[in-house]
C-alpha cells in the first residue's frame, strides 16, 4: 500500500530550485492517437477495423491483415502483469532524479479474435508482484505526451500518493490553490472543492470588495483561504498579485469570466464585446505573463511543485452559440491563447488544463433550457481532472454532445446550431 | 549433454566450397574519439594486412554500424577508396556476423563477388550510446524510451524477471556464466575487462534494473571486427587457414504472441541448422552465445537443442563454462567482459569462432576444436529482440 504523503515541510528559502528536467516527449506522428485519448482521460488503442486486432505500439498498418484502416477505440485496459523490474539506474536525467522507479510489461486481455499485445507500462507501487491482474490508464507525462500506467485491479488507500502516480497526476493535496475570481457561485464552488481535495492553502481573489455576494462570506471565512486582490482588467493588479503570490502558487484556476447572451444584432455596439474579451481573453494574457514565467520555473520544485494551470473556457468555444455570440467568441480567443499557452508551459512540465463546460446553471444562462452544469459539478470535474491526468474535459451533457458532433464535422454543428438545434 | 532435436529435410543448397578466413578485431576501447569511419577503416586496413590482399581485390562488401548515420555502406565505400560490384548493409546489431555470412557466402557462390569483406565497427562518444537508445526505432521512441527504460537494461530486465520466475532460474546461474565469461577474457588481451570476477563480486554487485545487476550488463565501447568470405581454392592460393560454414540460419520476429520473449527463433530453425550442418548438438565443441546479458545464453542452449525448455538452469549448474571446461562458451570472453562494440558486437562470436576453428586463438584455445555453433540475437525493437540467427562452422582441413 502507498504511503500516505505527509504534508511538506516549509521549503528552506535559501536551497536552489531544482530546474524542471522532462521524460523524453518526441513521438512518431500516428502515435500521438495515444496522446490525444489520454488528453481526454480515456485509454484508447488502435484495432483494425477489418479483423479486429487490437495494436500496439501504434501502427501503420495492421499487424494480423496488413489493413491501414486502424480506429482509436476505448480500451478496457484489463490486463495481467506479467513481469516487472525496479530502474535503478537510468539514462534520463528527468527519470535519474526520480529513482526508483518500477516499470512492467503487461499482457492485455483477449477480446477480440487475436493475441491482444504486450505493454511495457510505468507500474503503480500497490501492484502484487506478477503474475497480477492489473488495469491499464492512459496518462500524460510532464511532457505532455501519453504513457501508460498499471493500477492495481481495485483502489487502494492512499492511492494517489504513489510518487510514480503522482508526476502523473496534478493532484492539489497539500498544494497551494490560487481561484482568481471567488466572488461568483464558480469561483466559490471551486474553492471548497479544492479544500475538500486536500489543498491547505488557497489564495482567493476578489476585484471588487464593496460588492456583497451571497455564500463569501462563509468562503472567505474558511481557514485554509486567503483573499488577495486581483483584477484581472488592471494591468497593475494583476502585476502587484503575481508578486505577492506567484512565487508560490502550484496551481492557479481562473474562475473570472464575464458573461452577457446577445445575438450580433441583439445589442448594438461593442461595449458588451469589449467588457467580456477584457476578462476572458485580455484577462488570461495579462495572468498567463505574470503568472506563467514564475510557475515555469518552480515546475520540478520538491513533491509539491507547480503543476497546473485550469482555464474554464466553454464548449461555445468550439462552435458559437449564436444567442450568445460575443461569449462565444471571447472563448474561442482564451481557446486559442490556451493552446499557445500549452506550447509554451509544457517545457517546464505545467500542464494547462482546459474545461469546455456545456451552459452553466447561472444567471446569464437563464432562458436556456436544462440540461446545465451546476457550479459544483464544473468544480468536480476540475479536481478530477487534476486527480486523473486529463486535459481537456467537456463537463455537461450538452458539452458531450456538441463535442462528438464537433469531432465528426464542425461544418454540420455549425450548420445546426445556425438553425437553432 | 544434449536433447534429441528433429533434423527438417532442409532443401538449401549447402555452402560447398566457400570458407571464411581472416578474423580481424580492432582493440576495444570505452570511449574514442574517433569516428566509426575511422573504425571500419582500421578494420578493412587489418583485413589488407592479414590477408595480403590489395583492397581492390574486395570486390564485395558486407558492412554494419550503429554509429555511422548518417552514412550507411555506400559511404563506406567511398571513404575507403572501395569499388565493390557488390554491396550490403545489415543494420541488425546481434544478429549481423552470422547474417553477413550467410549473404556473403551465397553471394561468392553465385559468383556475383569474389571476395566479401564482412565488416563491423562503431564508435563510442560521451552520451552516444544514450542518443542512439533515444533513436533506435520507431516503436522505442513512441513506447519505450518516453517510459524511463532507456535501453536494454530494462528490456532484459523483464526478460530475466519472467524467465526467473517462470523456470526457477537464480541469479547464481546467471552468475556463474559470467564468472566462466571473464576467466576466459583474462586471457584474450582485447577484452575491456583484465581483473577477475568471483561469483561472491557478481552476487553482490549493485542493482541496475532488477533483477539486473552491475555484471549482467554489457558495456558498451568502440570497436571493429571483421572476417573475409572467399571460395576454398581463392584461400589456399593465398595461404589463409580457414573455416567451412556448415550452416546458417536467420529469423526475424519469431513467436510475436509471447506475452514475454522466453525463446528466440533458434526455436522455430534449430532443426533446420542441424539438418543443413550434418552434425547434431553433441558434436559441437563450443558455442559462441549472443550474451549482451545472461539470461539470452539460457534461451539459445534450449532453442539450440542442449536441452529442453526450462531446463538451462540445470544445464548451467551441470557444466563448466570456461575454454577447457565441459561446454566452453563465449571463449574469448564474449561481450560481457570483451564489451559491446555497437554493431561489432554482432561480429565478437563470429570472428571467435573464426578463430577457434582455424587455430588462431587470440586467447586460449579450446583444446581440439573442430566445429563450433555461433548464436546472434539483436535489435530490441520494442520489447523483445526481434532478430536472431546462429551458423555452426567447422576447421577447414
Amino acid at each position: 500500500m502507498a504511503a500516505p504523503l505527509k504534508k511538506p515541510k516549509r521549503k528552506n528559502p535559501v536551497l536552489r530550485t531544482r530546474a524542471p528536467m522532462l521524460p523524453p516527449a518526441p513521438r512518431s506522428r500516428i502515435s500521438l492517437g495515444l496522446t490525444s485519448g489520454a488528453a481526454r482521460g480515456v485509454f484508447e488503442l488502435q484495432v483494425c477495423r477489418d479483423c479486429g486486432a487490437v495494436q500496439y505500439p501504434p501502427r501503420e498498418a495492421c499487424k494480423e491483415c496488413l489493413s491501414d484502416r486502424l480506429d482509436w477505440t476505448p480500451h478496457s485496459g484489463r490486463g495481467e502483469l506479467v513481469a516487472h523490474t525496479t530502474l535503478r539506474h537510468a539514462m534520463e536525467n528527468y527519470f535519474r532524479e526520480r529513482l526508483p522507479w518500477r516499470l512492467g510489461i503487461v499482457k492485455l486481455d483477449n477480446d477480440g479474435p487475436h493475441e491482444a499485445p504486450s505493454l511495457i507500462v510505468h507500474v503503480h507501487g500497490d501492484c502484487a508482484e506478477p503474475p497480477a491482474r492489473v488495469r491499464i490508464r492512459a496518462m500524460l507525462d510532464r511532457s505532455g505526451q501519453a504513457v501508460l500506467l498499471a493500477l492495481p485491479e481495485k483502489d487502494t488507500p492512499h492511492m494517489s500518493d504513489d510518487p510514480q502516480m503522482r508526476e502523473l497526476t496534478c493532484d492539489p493535496k497539500f498544494r497551494k490553490v490560487f481561484v482568481t475570481d471567488g466572488k461568483g457561485p464558480v469561483g466559490q464552488a471551486v474553492v471548497k472543492a479544492m479544500i475538500a481535495a486536500g489543498s491547505d492553502l488557497v489564495w482567493v481573489g476578489e476585484a471588487a470588495p464593496w460588492k456583497k455576494i451571497p455564500g463569501f462570506e462563509e468562503i472567505a471565512a474558511l481557514p485554509e483561504v486567503t483573499m488577495v486582490d486581483l483584477d484581472v482588467t488592471n494591468p497593475d493588479s494583476v502585476k502587484r498579485c503575481a508578486g505577492q503570490i506567484g512565487p508560490k502558487v502550484d496551481i492557479l484556476v481562473n474562475t473570472a469570466e464575464q458573461h452577457r447572451a446577445y445575438t450580433v444584432g441583439g445589442r448594438y455596439g461593442t461595449e458588451n464585446a469589449r467588457a467580456e474579451m477584457e476578462i476572458n481573453y485580455f484577462g488570461l494574457l495579462r495572468l498567463a505573463q505574470e503568472f506563467g514565467p514564475v510557475m515555469m520555473s518552480r515546475g520540478a520544485d520538491t513533491e509539491t511543485n507547480a503543476v497546473a494551470w485550469v482555464n474554464i473556457l466553454s464548449i461555445f468555444a468550439l462552435a458559437n452559440k449564436p444567442d450568445q455570440s460575443t461569449f462565444s467568441a471571447s472563448k474561442a480567443a482564451a481557446h486559442s491563447l490556451a493552446q499557445a499557452m500549452r506550447a509554451g508551459m509544457h517545457r517546464s512540465g505545467v500542464r494547462v488544463i482546459n474545461l469546455y463546460p456545456g451552459p452553466l446553471d447561472v444567471e446569464w444562462n437563464q432562458e436556456l433550457r436544462p440540461p446545465k452544469v451546476t457550479p459544483a459539478a464544473l468544480a468536480r470535474a476540475i479536481v478530477g481532472a487534476l486527480q486523473g491526468g486529463a486535459e481537456d474535459v467537456y463537463p455537461g451533457d450538452v458539452a458531450k454532445d456538441w463535442y462528438e458532433r464537433w469531432r465528426r464535422d464542425p461544418k454540420v454543428l455549425e450548420r445546426e446550431l445556425a438553425h437553432g438545434e | 549433454m544434449t536433447q534429441p532435436i528433429t533434423r527438417s529435410a532442409s532443401r538449401r543448397a549447402p555452402y560447398d566450397g566457400i570458407v571464411v578466413t581472416t578474423p580481424v578485431s580492432i582493440p576495444y576501447v570505452r570511449f574514442s574519439t574517433r569516428g566509426a569511419h575511422w573504425w571500419i577503416g582500421r578494420a578493412l586496413a587489418a583485413l589488407v594486412r592479414d590477408s595480403g590482399l590489395s583492397k581492390d581485390r574486395f570486390d564485395g562488401v558486407c558492412a554494419t554500424s550503429m554509429s555511422l548515420a548518417p552514412d550507411t555502406a555506400v559511404g563506406i565505400v567511398q571513404h575507403h577508396g572501395l569499388t565493390p560490384r557488390w554491396l550490403d548493409f545489415i543494420p541488425m546489431g546481434g544478429v549481423t556476423g552470422v547474417v553477413a555470412m550467410r549473404r556473403a557466402a551465397r553471394a561468392v557462390q553465385a559468383g556475383d563477388a569474389d571476395i566479401v569483406a564482412c565488416v563491423a565497427g562503431d564508435t563510442n562518444h560521451i552520451d552516444s550510446f544514450r542518443q542512439g537508445l533515444e533513436n533506435f526505432s520507431q516503436f522505442g521512441k513512441d513506447a519505450v524510451y518516453p517510459v524511463g527504460t532507456g535501453g536494454p537494461n530494462a528490456s532484459f530486465a523483464f526478460l530475466t524477471d519472467y524467465y526467473m520466475r517462470t523456470y526457477g532460474a537464480r541469479r547464481e546461474d546467471f552468475g556463474k556464466m559470467c564468472v566462466a565469461q571473464r576467466e576466459n577474457a583474462l586471457a584474450y588481451p582485447h577484452a575491456l575487462f583484465k581483473a577477475p570476477l568471483t561469483l561472491e563480486q557478481y552476487m553482490t554487485a549493485r542493482p541496475i534494473a532488477e533483477p539486473v545487476h552491475l555484471f549482467d550488463c554489457v558495456m558498451p565501447c568502440a570497436g571493429a571486427e571483421a572476417y573475409l568470405v572467399m571460395r576454398e581454392d581463392e584461400a589456399r592460393g593465398l595461404g589463409l587457414s580457414f573455416g567451412r560454414i556448415l550452416g546458417t540460419i536467420e529469423r526475424h520476429n519469431a513467436f510475436p504472441d509471447d506475452p514475454v520473449q522466453y525463446r528466440g527463433g533458434w526455436a522455430m530453425d534449430g532443426g533446420e541448422l542441424y539438418g543443413m550442418a550434418g552434425v547434431s548438438p553433441d558434436d559441437i565443441d563450443f558455442f559462441e552465445t549472443y550474451d549482451d546479458y545472461p539470461v539470452i545464453n539460457m534461451l539459445q542452449f534450449e532453442d539450440l537443442g542442449f536441452c529442453a525448455k526450462g531446463e538451462a538452469p540445470d544445464f548451467v549448474r551441470s557444466h563448466t563454462m570456461t575454454t577447457g571446461g565441459s561446454f566452453p562458451i563465449n571463449t574469448s570472453g564474449g561481450q560481457l567482459s570483451v564489451g559491446q562494440a555497437g554493431g561489432a558486437g554482432g561480429f565478437l562470436g563470429t570472428v571467435e569462432a573464426i578463430r577457434q576453428v582455424t587455430g588462431q586463438a587470440l586467447g586460449r584455445p579450446v583444446p581440439d576444436a573442430k566445429i563450433g555453433l555461433v548464436g546472434g540475437f539483436g535489435m530490441i525493437s520494442y520489447d523483445r529482440g526481434v532478430c536472431s540467427a546462429a551458423a555452426i562452422l567447422a576447421a577447414g582441413d
